[in-house]
């Protein structure tokens, strides 16, 4: 068995992300849940990390603790170097801004906006001129695919064109770290295969850091780095090309 | 440059509302019907309540009103003695000081119809408190035998009478009525405004008013005054009240205790209190809901914004940008619909009267209205689970 060229590239630098004894619980209707029992994970930098697990493993919580958007019960987790931990209210908001790139199982485009303007999102709120944030839009929309259809809303589109523009949005500002919940559960085999070699491409030409979260055996073999999870707990970590020919 | 504070923030929401129609004609529809009822059914109360004084305005010449101590509105009669005019004219500050007959009396029309009439007599020398207006006729033609004015809208309607060939005929010049028993001829048509009790009007020299009205000890209703140049009415009225004993009210005051009768002794003003406030009621729950839902269902993208960065305080300002926008909508289209049922009631029986501060009142109402409903649907973004971006 040998681990995949990126990662192991990878493994050489600092991790994107780095949990320690990672914790996170949820108190509701008289039961608690323990989300994270103890995650100990190292993301590499570059390359794609695919979380997997059953259903109420941990897995979404994890990624929303590792974007941020979750505050962990205790443990240590490092993103691109920020103990996430030290950071709160517009400091949080601008590093989650800055440094992350995010693509949702629902797309979750607004429906009212135009392809164009859906991808202008990012840098609008990181405070870039319009014009720049217009033409870097239109710039990576005609990167995946959609050159044409930036005028247009996200409802006359299909599923799988609708994730491309969530992939144009969410590298638009060029982020270190994506993350992705359940990419291509959405849509058919062929779109989804699609999306992840985009995905992949994007891995490649922009160095980002790519961490998914998945239920689709399909999309496995575009992974570098896949950790299983299961009630709460990483379990195990496969490093090996389980498809390579994909990537 | 342009930040998240700016204007493109701003344009996305707005285009997050009115990409919404459905939603957003709700909300609109909903606050119309606020600003509506808030606005049509006070300005017709308003108007209403105008009415009640209207004879008053219409002798805009007379500073002072002089009247029995226990009268309570203009209509009422409770005569003064014939000295009381004297009495009054020799109360320093006094210009002028001249009698006013007003009083019901039934009247007999051409074919024979019985009418109750308002009639008001006016001084014989200087007919001071005629209509405002006469579309036919002189003034002076009151002072030929028998003479008395209609007002025009009594003349059209409540005074039509069959003529000799059948056919429906409005009182005209030259048409000849009895009032109690005595015989009265048309020489004008005047117009007044209208009143609140809709008793058809006649005007007459005061003396032939006294001729006219049954007998009795008493007949002057009112004695008009005008002050010196330089009197203040309010201070006159209050010289004449402490030199004669009797009520002396300026205008604007004989109005206001005219109006506050009817508010005080009608069911007016708990009937149109009751309707605008279920319409400010019903208007504030299908905008403020059709709001939150919007809000509501648009939590997930609110969320999404967040995750990317965007700040607490820029989705509150989107939120209140929202509300603002379809609260103003609202409020115009409502108000607007207002104004063209008042212009298509002008000078008919429906009193319609719309003044600023009735439009200050509704802005104030669908402002509270969206603002409530906002701050509703900004506790409801601020307090989401930013989770929930994650959630299939």
């Amino acid at each position: 068995m040998s681990a995949l060229p990126a990662a192991r590239a990878a493994d050489t630098a600092a991790p994107a992300v780095r949990c320690r004894e990672l914790t996170k619980s949820f108190t509701g209707a008289g039961a608690t849940v323990h989300a994270l029992r103890g995650i100990d994970l190292d993301v590499p930098r570059g390359g794609m990390t695919m979380l997997v697990g059953p259903s109420g493993c941990g897995k979404t919580t994890l990624i929303s603790v590792i974007a941020g958007i979750l505050t962990p019960d205790g443990g240590e987790c490092l993103v691109l170097g920020t103990e996430l931990s030290t950071l709160h209210g517009q400091r949080l908001l601008d590093f989650r801004g800055r440094s992350i790139g995010f693509i949702f199982q629902q797309f979750h485009l607004v429906p009212t906006l135009t392809v164009i303007e859906n991808v202008t999102i990012p840098l609008i709120i990181n405070g870039t001129p319009t014009p720049h944030a217009r033409a870097a839009a239109a710039e990576i929309i005609a990167e995946v695919g959609l050159g044409d259809r930036g005028r247009e809303l996200p409802g006359v589109l299909s599923g799988g064109e609708q994730q491309r523009v969530a992939i144009a949005r969410a590298l638009v500002h060029s982020p270190a770290l994506v993350v992705c919940d359940e990419p291509t559960s959405a849509l058919d085999h062929e779109s989804g295969q699609m999306i992840m070699a985009l995905l992949r491409r994007f891995v490649s030409l922009r160095q980002a850091t790519i961490i998914i979260v998945t239920h689709d055996d399909r999309i496995l073999p575009f992974a570098d780095r896949i950790a299983r999870m299961d009630d709460g707990r990483i379990v195990g970590i496969d490093t090996e090309a389980t498809a390579g020919g994909q990537r | 440059m342009l930040n998240p504070d700016g204007i493109i923030v701003n344009l996305i929401a707005l285009k997050m509302l009115f990409g919404d129609r459905g939603k957003f004609v709700g909300m609109v529809l909903g606050l119309t019907f606020a600003a509506l009822v808030m606005t049509q059914q006070p300005s017709i109360f308003i108007g209403l309540m105008t009415r009640t004084y209207a004879a008053i305005g219409d002798v805009p010449i007379a500073d002072v009103w002089v009247m029995d101590p226990g009268v309570q509105y203009v209509e009422e009669n409770k005569p003064l003695r014939d000295t009381d005019l004297a009495r009054v004219r020799g109360v320093a500050g006094v210009a002028w000081a001249v009698p006013l007959y007003k009083g019901i009396i039934n009247a007999k029309l051409p074919d024979g119809q019985t009418k109750s009439i308002i009639l008001t007599g006016l001084d014989d020398a200087t007919l001071i408190g005629g209509p405002p207006a006469l579309i036919e006729g002189r003034l002076a033609d009151l002072r030929r035998a028998d003479a008395i004015i209609i007002d025009r809208e009594a003349a059209e309607n409540r005074l039509r009478y069959v003529g000799p060939e059948g056919e429906e005929r409005s009182l005209a010049i030259g048409d000849e009525i009895e009032i109690n028993d005595n015989r009265a001829t048309v020489v004008g048509i005047g117009v007044s405004t209208r009143d609140f009790i809709l008793v058809p009007k006649a005007f007459t020299t005061y003396s032939r008013a006294i001729d006219f009205a049954p007998p009795q000890r008493r007949q002057l209703t009112y004695v008009l005054a005008k002050g010196r140049d330089g009197e203040h009415p309010g201070a006159l009225a209050r010289r004449i009240e402490a030199q004669t004993g009797l009520k002396a009210l300026t205008s604007a005051e004989f109005e206001q205790l005219t109006l506050d009768y009817w508010m005080t002794n009608t069911g007016i003003p708990i009937n149109f209190g009751v309707s605008v406030l279920l319409g400010f009621l019903v208007g504030a729950a299908v905008a403020g809901q059709s709001f939150f839902n919007f809000v509501r269902e648009n939590l997930v993208h609110y969320a999404v914004l967040k995750a990317m960065g965007l700040r607490g305080g820029v989705l509150v300002r989107m939120v209140l940008l929202q509300a603002l926008i379809v609260g103003g909508i609202g409020y115009g289209i409502g108000v607007g619909l207002t104004a063209l049922f008042g212009t298509f009631m002008r000078d008919t029986v429906l009193a319609f009267r719309m003044p600023p501060a009735l439009l200050a009142f509704a802005g104030v109402g669908v402002l509270v209205i969206v603002l409530l409903s906002a701050l509703l649907a900004i506790r409801a973004v601020l307090r989401m689970d930013p989770a929930v971006v994650f959630r299939g």
